[in-house]
């Protein structure tokens, strides 16, 4: 134990409608989430590391040593597929056992490796199961199983809990947390959802239309978005302007924010800051502005009210508010935030 | 339009195709309605009826000769099956007595008659040039099998000769006999002279004396009963007149 | 059920099952043992057993990759090579065995090759029995085994190489594995064609008893001179390979 692994990588994908160009560096024991929308580009990412499919350019060194040039069954990696891909037609110990196998262990041997894996997933007794008679979160843990035995340096998971059910997933993303942590190579994550990425990843890298826009610790992420899809996903409004002490200028209105800045900034509130009101409040040192109710709907325990006007941003009210202000598209209201509710930071 | 048009030609395809798998049993001819003799003949007789036929038309305009050439046996079982044929060439007596033995026939007639030969490709490798030469292990014979006339015949007149031929094949017919010598895969075989004929400058011919022992005689009758009525007859008379007794021998055949 | 998809099915297995009703009708059931008893009888069924499996064995072992090639890989006009594949099911397989004289035989390129640097010629043998029906029936196993593999998601080929498996291992342990039924429902087809081969094998191999005369070519000949015979061979035929294809689709088919 204890290798040093690093990868060091620019990916370059081109093809006629598409483009990947990301840089990718990942430590020893360190999990990197690629987090982004559909087609952005993740799994062409986690595919060309792993080999399936051609880079048009960059490269990839594993320990200083390139590996872009190698066929994917020469390249050091495991690989966890979206849905898994078990061979239905060997049983789970058969299928943990097949890369050990691939890598010139004896029959005997690679199955006494495969046996060892089960355990430490705890499937140890169904080892003679096929795949079809597993359920989704066993099948998702041979999986992980057979592509840990062949002792990667890479792992490599394509969105490897979205097949399973709400129920299931927080159990399984709780186990794989665990194998994660235990890993010592390199790990990265392909995902959409924001949750996964911030309980499995050390670290995550948005990816949007084929480069990277943000990345760093998921709680640095979360708290300073810097586009409106990672705001969506961690539930932030979000804003660019340009600041003079704690006054930042947007397109069409001002905001007294508690942070101060000189400069292009980020504004993000959560939409619980956000008070409505019928009538404009008076003697109030909030930030205040006249809006249109563009839509209502629900969200959790409370509702979440879509606004337009000079700002659009989403404010989160009680079902008793919703009838009191008579909250309806169309209708007009007055949006109240607290300048230390915001939050300011360099764009 | 294009999924049909595409499906009639599939259907046109298939229609031309089980045409030819039925030519063996084709007989009457809708079209010309009773004006047809349908001729069953012996596949030996091809060059020489198809001629004949075109003299047939010519003499008795509106009428139309077709014809369904095969293997002897297999058409005797067409008839006795209740093929409607007008006439019954034959290569052997004994595929004639199939029909006459069912009644379906009047008294045949032996119209022709045909000998073996001894058939080589055209540079002859094997340097046959004596039936003897038939029984060396290195010279590749093929022979007709014996159910078939030919075979029978060239058993008859091996066995006149007192040799022990082992051929590499018993073929099917005397065409398919021929077609291997005419490929050069075996040195010689034993087939009809007419057919040697017929293959003239693909294949060589060599009489031999045994042969006489082994004479095919072909009978012909018309039917008893003939769809054509007194056409089958004239079909008959046709060929065993002068006209054609020339046409017979012009092809190889001897002529009672 | 709906009587639009039954009726026409009791229509198509009774079109199917019609001339088998026509032929044990027929079938002389009384001098049955002693015919079957025939040494001919047991030496042509015992080739044609031999030469269909071994037939099927060579189909499998050209016909599978030839299948991967078509399903998964990344040649030029695969269409076309798609239906050069089809071509023995359409050619009629006297024409196939005449061809396979002109390449194969003792005046072809490759035959003529063949005997010069081996002194060994293929028409005329079991081997070329073998080629006969081989040639014939590949496209059957062809066609299936890639039915089959394109149906597997190529996906798992790739989930094998990320485990560190060559491509030929990829293809043994994973493809091959999971086209298995496919693969048997290909040899079966490939077998049943290669055993009621007539056309090609009495073409390119002859007909010799005990060597290269097969059932079909038994039957055939059987029915120049003995009708009986021929449909006692036909049963025999029919009865052996209706008994191996139920007992391989009991054993293999079952699961599927």
């Amino acid at each position: 134990m204890g290798r040093r692994v690093v990868i060091e990588s620019r990916l370059v994908v081109g093809r006629p409608a598409f483009r990947l160009d990301i840089g990718l560096d990942v430590a020893a024991g360190e999990v990197v989430a690629l987090l982004g929308p559909n087609g952005a580009g993740k799994t062409t990412a986690l595919r060309a590391l792993a080999g399936l499919v051609p880079m048009t350019g960059g490269h990839i060194r594993l320990d200083g040593e390139a590996i872009h040039d190698l066929p994917a069954e020469r390249r050091p990696i495991g690989m966890v597929f979206q849905d898994y891909l078990l061979f239905p037609h060997l049983s789970a110990l058969d299928n943990v056992a097949f890369g050990p196998r691939c890598h010139g262990a004896s029959r005997k041997e690679g199955r006494r490796i495969a046996r060892e894996w089960l355990e430490r997933v705890g499937l140890a007794e169904h080892a003679s199961a096929r795949p079809g008679e597993l359920s989704g979160g066993q099948a998702q843990r041979v999986a992980l199983a057979r592509a840990l035995a062949v002792r990667p340096r890479l792992l490599l998971l394509d969105e490897p809990l979205a097949a399973l059910d709400a129920h299931t997933r927080l159990d399984v993303r709780a186990r794989l947390r665990r194998h994660l942590d235990d890993f010592d190579g390199a790990a990265v994550l392909v995902t959409h959802d924001p949750l996964e990425a911030m309980v499995l990843a050390d670290r995550l890298v948005v990816v949007e239309g084929g480069v990277v826009v943000q990345q760093g610790p998921p709680s640095a992420v979360a708290r300073h978005p810097r586009t409106g899809y990672v705001a969506r996903l961690v539930g932030l409004n979000l804003y660019r302007g340009v600041a003079d002490g704690h006054v930042v200028r947007l397109e069409g209105i001002t905001l007294n924010t508690a942070d101060a800045h000189a400069g292009p900034v980020f504004v993000a509130f959560p939409p619980s800051a956000v008070a409505l009101y019928r009538h404009r409040p008076d003697g109030t040192p909030r930030n205040l502005w006249e809006a249109t109710i563009g839509g209502v709907e629900r969200h959790g325990d409370s509702v979440r009210v879509l606004l337009t006007g000079p700002l659009d941003a989403s404010a989160d009210v009680t079902s008793a508010a919703v009838a009191e202000l008579d909250l309806r598209p169309g209708g007009r209201v007055w949006a109240a935030l607290k300048a230390t509710e915001t939050h300011a930071y360099p764009a | 339009m294009k999924p049909i048009r595409t499906a009639s030609a599939v259907l046109a395809l298939l229609l031309a195709l089980t045409a030819c798998g039925a030519g063996a049993k084709g007989g009457t001819d809708a079209k010309t309605g009773g004006k047809t003799v349908t001729v069953f003949a012996a596949a030996s007789l091809t060059g020489v009826f198809t001629r004949l036929g075109q003299d047939f038309e010519a003499a008795h305009p509106g009428t139309r000769v077709v014809f369904n050439f095969g293997s002897s046996a297999t058409l005797a079982q067409q008839i006795v099956q209740g093929a409607p044929a007008d006439v019954f060439a034959a290569a052997s007596p004994a595929t004639m007595k199939t029909v006459t033995d069912a009644s379906l026939a009047g008294t045949p007639v032996t119209f022709a008659r045909n000998r073996l030969q001894i058939a080589f490709p055209k540079d002859n490798p094997a340097h046959v040039d004596a039936l003897k030469d038939l029984a060396d292990p290195k010279v590749k014979v093929a022979l007709c099998a014996a159910q078939v006339p030919c075979g029978a015949a060239a058993a008859k007149a091996l066995g006149a000769a007192g040799l022990k031929v082992t051929p590499v094949t018993y073929e099917q017919d005397v065409k398919a006999t021929l077609t291997k010598v005419e490929l050069g895969e075996v040195d010689a075989a034993l087939v009809y002279r007419t057919d040697v004929l017929a293959a003239a400058g693909k294949v060589g011919g060599l009489d031999f004396p045994e042969a006489a022992t082994a004479i095919n005689d072909y009978p012909i009758a018309a039917l008893s009963a003939a769809p054509s009525g007194a056409q089958a007859g004239r079909f008959v008379e046709l060929v065993l007149s002068p006209r054609g007794r020339d046409v017979l021998a012009g092809a190889g055949f001897d002529v009672p | 059920m709906p009587w639009v998809l039954t009726v026409p099915a009791a229509l198509a297995l009774v079109f199917l099952l019609l001339p088998l009703a026509g032929l044990l009708v027929r079938a002389p059931w009384s001098t049955m043992g002693e015919r079957l008893a025939e040494p001919r009888v047991l030496e042509a069924l015992r080739l044609s057993l031999v030469t269909a499996t071994l037939a099927t064995a060579f189909c499998l072992l050209l016909g599978v990759p030839l299948a991967w090639v078509l399903a998964r890989g990344d040649v030029p006009g695969r269409r076309l090579v798609r239906a050069l594949v089809t071509v023995p099911l359409v050619l009629p397989p006297v024409v196939g065995g005449v061809a396979l004289l002109l390449v194969l035989g003792r005046n072809g390129p490759v035959g003529r090759l063949l005997y010069e640097v081996s002194g060994f010629s293929l028409p005329f043998t079991t081997a070329a029995v073998v080629v006969a029906e081989a040639f014939v029936a590949l496209p059957f196993l062809v066609i299936s085994v890639e039915g089959a593999l394109k149906t597997v998601d190529p996906r798992f080929e790739e989930a094998a190489a990320t485990l560190g498996a060559s491509r030929l291992r990829v293809f043994t342990r994973v493809t091959l594995p999971m086209v298995a039924p496919g693969v048997v429902a290909g040899a079966v087809l490939c077998w049943a064609r290669a055993l009621g081969e007539f056309g090609a094998t009495i073409t390119f191999a002859g007909n010799f008893p005990g060597r290269t005369q097969t059932m079909p070519l038994a039957v055939y000949l059987a029915l120049e001179t003995d009708p009986e015979a021929a449909i006692v061979l036909s049963l025999v035929l029919l009865a052996v390979s209706v008994g191996v294809l139920a007992g391989l689709r009991g054993r293999w088919a079952g699961a599927s």
